[in-house]
């Protein structure tokens, strides 16, 4: 089995590759990247006038398989994400039970390799259950798979916790990922704290329930000598705190989601279940900042935070709805539409935020078109005209706030250990 | 989207007077001895409070009433609510009996916003978490027209729970309509500075002085304990900073009025006597609300 994608605009950030050529994917791995490439019996894809790229990382999904199939599963997750061009994904371990253990770790593996079409790889929780305060068995789990550690949306709020994950996850090489969001001063909040909020009357989350907690973070980074990442990360202060840390020399990175460098909370429509999420959409300035620690590179990787919620639990006061929207197919289709049209970064920084920069998180073995590299590739255009139909999601779920959008630019084709897996 | 009445927001200078204009039509029914119309007869209006509520329920009964049409209550203990019925099936069920309207109080902000995009029924709300309350606002203000004679260039006082009322929100709306100067006073844990952008001319005070001197109007707002999701402010000091007093008044305007949504608390939000001062106007706030509700459903329905 082998695969010619024909005069694309390969761009291979890992090997400083940038030029019109032909990519061969044989028997599952990167063959070459040269002119007039060719082999027997090869699928033949013509690329021309398309951007080949390494295949896409998403260091952060939400599958809901175990427990929660009827908001999304991993094969239909796994779908989404093959339709948003991503080939590796990293789910969250906020499953049921909580991805805590070696056996929940083996039982994601083990399904995913057989109803999955893209790679996916586990984060195991820091505690136990994410309850906070006994540490889960993060050796065990990183020998199942998992390729990091984080309880996400519970954030460890014990300090003396945090720190001692920090040095477990540092002697087995894993990453620590957090949600940071001090529990205390987000209590209650659904929204963004400002103007929108207080003229809504809905709870604020302050902007500095998320400093507190990345402050306390990177002191502890730095005390334990961990490599850290910020989950979406959504304030001026906290991009600031990050980028500070950076140019000490920390191993700290974060990532932004295209729903935090494209929405604030006065784009909201009142009281829009589906742009409710965490860490809420914050200030125009705050997006502002997200967007210029992507530029200059405090931030170096786009994920999505793909949170499937069923319709039912959306349709609800907009209290009482959970937080999260789902992301894997638009992601693409926004960087290119607010950070690549506008100027704001080149297409090579883009596929950089989706390749070489989770992939110095994860560390997945992926993210590039060296040959003998595992045969992953995206495919995609900078000007097909295209609307997203929500309704049409491979999803289960249907909570996004770019239904009906039209972009620029999107996902063409999507090739996984040789073999496409998606095409539009 | 029908057209109900969500919020003041939504509501421009003219469509606010011609409901306080309409309003005032119906305040001499409310003496008469025969009190019944018949401008919304075999109109069926659905009262859903999903918060208790008194005077607010009972004015919108005697309104409907008044007017004609047909009105049930519902609340929410007893009801399939309590048997965990989600919002929107509830109010979809109801709806499928083809009310003319759906009066709603609900203790989340924004609910009946929510079920106005799903619902082919005008909805009116009766209040809504800490958002809005949108006839409150406008008895409030048929009540200053008929003391003071006029609603521009106020100086109007709102002291208290500023954060937790949607008595609060909607006056501001309603009054900066008018050109009113509105001084929001309480503790600061419950006046976020964000307040001060919902509508212009308002100014925030810690000090109820500050507040009070030169007004023409002193709202004072109920402490809401059950709105309170932790402590913001030490309960035992509460009266001795922000409770309004006799001796208060003497900065206010001559003329000035003291106003109250109630159910009024004496002794925490202000003295016994202020609540029976003859400059007080709580008795008519409450008479207008009947006056005012049949304008709006007049206006919904009619």
């Amino acid at each position: 089995m082998s695969i010619v994608v024909k005069n694309g605009r390969v761009i291979d950030p890992a090997s400083g590759t940038d030029r019109v050529a032909d990519l061969l994917i044989v028997d599952g791995r990167i063959a070459g990247v040269a002119p007039n490439l060719s082999s027997p019996h090869a699928e033949i894809f013509d690329a021309t006038g398309l951007v080949v790229a390494p295949g896409f990382i998403d260091m952060h999904v939400h599958l809901r398989q175990p427990g929660f199939e009827h908001a999304e599963t991993i094969e239909s997750g796994s779908r989404a994400a093959a339709a948003g061009g991503f080939t590796s994904i990293c789910c969250m371990p906020n499953t049921k039970p909580v991805n805590d253990s070696a056996t929940v770790t083996s039982y994601i593996v083990e399904h995913a390799r057989r109803h999955a079409v893209v790679n996916v790889h586990p984060i195991g929780a820091i505690t136990k259950g994410s309850g906070g305060t006994e540490l889960a068995a993060i050796g065990a789990m990183k020998a199942a798979g998992a390729v990091a550690i984080s309880d996400d949306g519970l954030p460890v709020m014990n300090a003396r916790v945090m720190r001692r994950a920090m040095e477990f996850a540092r002697s087995y090489g894993v990453p620590v990922i957090n949600h940071c969001e001090d529990l205390d001063l987000s209590a209650g909040g659904d929204m963004h704290e400002g103007v929108r909020s207080v003229r809504w009357g809905l709870r604020g989350i302050p902007a500095a329930a998320e400093d507190v907690m990345v402050a306390r973070d990177l002191l502890l980074a730095e005390l334990t000598g961990a490599r850290y990442h910020v989950a979406h990360v959504s304030t001026r202060r906290a991009v600031a705190m990050v980028a500070a840390a950076r140019q000490r020399g920390l191993p700290v990175t974060a990532e932004a989601t295209p729903h935090h460098f494209t929405l604030a909370d006065d784009d909201m429509p009142p009281y829009d279940s589906n742009y409710k999420m965490k860490p809420p959409l914050r200030s125009t300035g705050d997006r502002e900042a997200v967007i210029e620690g992507i530029v200059s590179g405090a931030v170096s990787a786009i994920a999505t935070d793909h949170a499937p919620h069923p319709g039912s639990e959306k349709m609800q006061e907009f209290e009482r709805c959970p937080f999260g929207v789902i992301g894997l197919e638009t992601a693409v289709a926004l960087a290119l539409e607010h950070l690549v049209h506008p100027g704001r970064i080149s297409l090579g920084r883009m596929v950089e935020l989706f390749t070489t920069g989770p992939e110095a998180v994860v560390r997945l073995g992926r993210g590039t078109l060296e040959p003998g590299a595992p045969g992953d590739a995206t495919i995609f255009s900078t000007n097909l005209e295209w609307t997203y139909d929500v309704n049409q999601s491979f999803s289960r779920s249907r909570n996004s706030p770019f239904h009906q959008c039209t972009f620029r630019g999107g996902p063409v084709a999507t090739i996984v250990d040789g073999e496409f897996v998606w095409k539009r | 989207m029908p057209a109900g009445l969500l919020g003041i927001e939504e509501l421009d200078r003219a469509a606010i007077e011609a409901l306080l204009a309409r309003a005032k039509d119906f305040q001499p029914l409310q003496s008469q001895s025969l009190k019944k119309l018949d401008t919304l007869r075999g109109k069926m209006i659905v009262n859903l409070f999903y918060e208790a509520s008194t005077r607010t329920r009972t004015s919108f009964e005697i309104a409907a009433k008044r007017l004609g049409a047909d009105a049930i209550s519902i609340t929410a203990a007893g009801s399939s609510v309590s048997k965990g019925e989600s919002l929107v099936d509830t109010l979809n069920t109801l709806a499928a009996m083809r009310p003319d309207a759906i009066v709603m109080r609900h203790s989340a902000s924004g609910a009946p916003h929510f079920l106005a995009r799903h619902l082919p029924t005008p909805i009116i709300n009766a209040g809504d978490g800490t958002h809005e309350h949108p006839t409150q606002a406008l008895l409030d203000a048929r009540t200053i027209l008929d003391r003071l004679g006029r609603l521009d260039g106020l100086r109007v006082a709102i002291i208290g729970d500023i954060a937790h009322s949607r008595v609060a929100r909607s006056n501001v709306h309603l009054l900066s309509r008018f050109g009113a100067e509105i001084v929001l006073c309480g503790p600061a844990s419950l006046l976020p500075a964000e307040l001060a952008h919902l509508a212009p001319g308002v100014r925030l005070t810690g000090d109820i002085r500050d507040a009070i001197r030169d007004a023409d109007v002193i709202m004072m707002l109920r402490v809401q304990l059950e709105r309170q999701h932790e402590a913001s402010f030490p309960a035992s000091e509460y009266f001795t900073f922000y409770g309004l007093r006799l001796e208060h008044l003497d900065l206010a305007k001559p003329d000035a009025i003291v106003m109250h949504p109630g159910p009024i608390n004496r002794g925490r939000e202000l003295s016994s006597e202020v609540a029976d001062f003859q400059r007080s106007a709580i008795l008519n706030q409450v008479e207008n609300g009947v006056a005012v509700r049949m304008a709006v459903l007049e206006k919904v329905i009619g």
